[in-house]
């Protein structure tokens, strides 16, 4: 439910912040999003935000590649072509297992790794030639921006926002 | 201040009394004269089961007619081989369960000193129940040395073979140049000397450590806090040291002939684990009687994380271990890991599940993490299975594959459980469990993660 116009309240400290999100939240209105430098820490809890699930992907692509290193390993090692190479029991998989652990492990962290990370990219929609999506510069600096989208609702919540201290309070047009 | 339940203090007294019990069986039980020996192998051959392929194969041979004599001499020697791994069994038992318990304790010692050291912020909360475990340190020390020194001058060597001075006797039949080789490091006086220099040290800091960290309470300065910074910094440096050489000396010295260099470290991962798991466990147990009022989930949150990260780290080790000696096969190494698979395969590769998987796959969930049954379960399997890993450290040298978990096994567990619940309750009941003026202790209070 997009509305057309949004309030840009500006904050210059992360405790003022804080406080703020709570009354708001407190109030009843929807925080569309919250635009900070650096990470505040308790944020996302008052924001009401749902946990991450990044660790539980993480966790089946680690699974994903423990696989793949064992179907690889087998096939090369043992099935397809099971040579003699330097007196190794190339007659199982079990039996010559702890050489292909190595392997195993570092594919297990790379699949996670990477994918994780790229999930995380995918999902944050991050990109090298992404326009950035930053309603004020100075929100990279040393200030703070809570965006809430107004529905005929503009004079109260203009009021309730700036006696929560913020230091500019704008109407503005939604850009996105 | 905290007070020793009767009910608990009955429950270890009952304990070591069982346990004790136990014990003398086992030891009444392991007496067997040659003869004993002679007619149970011959019951094991006739039986069918193929547990003893040697005399099976003595017999055949001695069924030919050819070299009967050689034979039946080989078949006395044989015996006579059993004889002593029987005998050997509840000294051995008995030895593991000493070691164990003390460990856990000298491990708690190690994590305490770290905690002063990196100047911890979450664990002052937590540093008298570690002082409580470290109690058991002295005494439990005292008697894996005493058990040591006992099986040399009252049992016949049996948990070190090189402690048998014909073992490096030129003239004698039972001479061994590699034992002989090594007698500069291997033998009895010296083994017990560094063994006191050991305790000893650890013992102190333990001392000092406690009596600063009392004095602190009632301090108006942070003078002894200081100075417990600056002892636990020294006694990490002796312990490194000196734990490395404890496992050369009490464990890897059973199998004389072998050797490896990250043995200590090795050792040293279980010890950690241990001592982490077991002061989650106490931390639980005294938060669930409601002794603990400002310990919370985030204190059994990072207690559970070290668990499982030095679960892995423990794993880690075995695995550089065990792989690099089984890549290159090198025969003086490799006879190390032939006789665990082979006669040991059940609890070697078993305590992987019980060491690694289960911890690992348990407390990889964050949330788990803060539930104490959760905690408890998986403290409870890092437990067994780290008595495993001792058993399988000592066992193999000194029993052979006459092994099993039995009466000497079980009831020398339950003596020393109840040794160690005893006087670690019974040093928590000497000083309140919380630090009073810990400059840490407010951050700790607050913790949350």
């Amino acid at each position: 439910m997009e509305t057309s116009k949004v309030i840009h309240a500006i904050y210059t400290d992360d405790d003022v912040l804080m406080a703020a999100v709570k009354k708001v939240k407190a109030n009843k209105y929807h925080i569309g999003e919250i635009y900070t430098p650096f990470p505040v820490h308790g944020l996302d809890k008052a924001m009401g935000l749902a946990p991450t699930r990044l660790a539980i992907t993480a966790f089946l692509y680690g699974c994903v590649g423990l696989i793949v290193a064992t179907v690889m390993m087998n096939y090369i090692m043992i099935e397809d072509w099971p040579q003699d190479i330097g007196g190794k029991p190339s007659f199982s998989y079990i039996e010559n297992m702890p050489a292909f652990v190595p392997i195993m492990f570092e594919l297990t962290v790379f699949f996670s790794a990477h994918l994780m990370v790229i999930t995380f990219y995918l999902r944050s929609r991050m990109w090298p030639f992404k326009d950035a999506e930053n309603p004020d510069p100075r929100t990279t600096d040393d200030h703070f921006l809570m965006e809430i989208p107004v529905s005929g609702n503009e004079k109260e919540l203009h009021d309730l926002l700036v006696e929560t201290g913020a230091v500019e309070v704008n109407l503005v047009n939604n850009t996105h | 201040m905290y007070t020793f339940s009767s009910r608990l203090k009955i429950a270890s007294i009952a304990l070591m009394i069982i346990g004790a019990l136990g014990i003398g069986f086992g030891f009444m039980n392991s007496h067997k004269s040659l003869d004993d020996v002679k007619t149970m192998l011959a019951q094991e051959a006739s039986g069918g089961h193929g547990t003893d392929t040697h005399t099976a194969a003595a017999q055949t041979e001695a069924g030919h007619g050819d070299a009967h004599a050689d034979a039946a001499s080989h078949a006395d020697e044989h015996a006579e081989h059993v004889q002593h791994q029987i005998a050997n069994r509840p000294w051995s038992a008995i030895y593991v369960a000493a070691f164990f318990f003390m460990m856990i304790a000298l491990g708690v010692l190690a994590f305490y000193a770290i905690q002063y050291a990196a100047q911890a912020g979450w664990s002052p909360l937590l540093l008298r129940v570690m002082e409580g475990i470290t109690a058991y340190l002295l005494p439990g020390a005292l008697i894996v040395l005493l058990i040591a020194a006992l099986s040399h001058y009252i049992g016949h060597n049996s948990i070190f073979i090189w402690m048998d001075s014909e073992m490096v006797n030129p003239d004698s039949e039972k001479y061994d140049k590699l034992v002989a080789g090594k007698q500069g490091w291997l033998n009895v006086p010296m083994f017990l000397l560094r063994g006191l220099i050991y305790i000893a040290g650890w013992a102190l800091y333990r001392h000092f450590s406690r009596k600063f960290s009392i004095a602190q309470d009632n301090a108006d300065d942070n003078r002894y806090f200081k100075k417990s910074f600056r002892i636990a910094a020294a006694f990490l440096v002796f312990f490194i040291y000196t734990e490395s050489m404890m496992s050369w000396d009490w464990i890897m010295s059973v199998d004389p002939h072998w050797f490896s260099t990250l043995f200590g470290w090795y050792v040293l991962s279980g010890m950690l684990v241990a001592g982490v798991t077991v002061i989650a466990l106490i931390t639980i147990y005294l938060k669930a009687k409601g002794l603990l009022p400002h310990v919370n989930d985030s204190h059994i949150h990072d207690l559970a994380k070290f668990m499982f990260g030095f679960s892995i780290f423990w794993t880690y080790l075995w695995f550089s271990q065990f792989m690099l000696i089984w890549y290159s096969n090198i025969p003086e190494e490799v006879t190390y890991f032939v006789t665990r698979i082979e006669d040991y395969n059940l609890p070697f590769f078993g305590m992987l599940i019980l060491n690694f998987l289960f911890p690992m796959l348990l407390l990889m969930n964050s949330d788990y993490k803060r539930i104490p049954w959760f905690v408890v379960m998986a403290g409870v399997v890092v437990l067994v299975g780290h008595y495993v890993d001792v058993f399988n450290m000592i066992m193999p040298a000194t029993v052979g594959d006459r092994w099993f978990i039995g009466v000497p096994e079980i009831f020398s567990m339950l003596f020393f459980t109840g040794l160690f619940m005893f006087i670690v309750f019974t040093a928590l009941t000497k000083a309140p469990l919380t630090q009073k003026r810990n400059p840490f202790i407010k951050e700790s209070e607050n913790f949350h993660y």
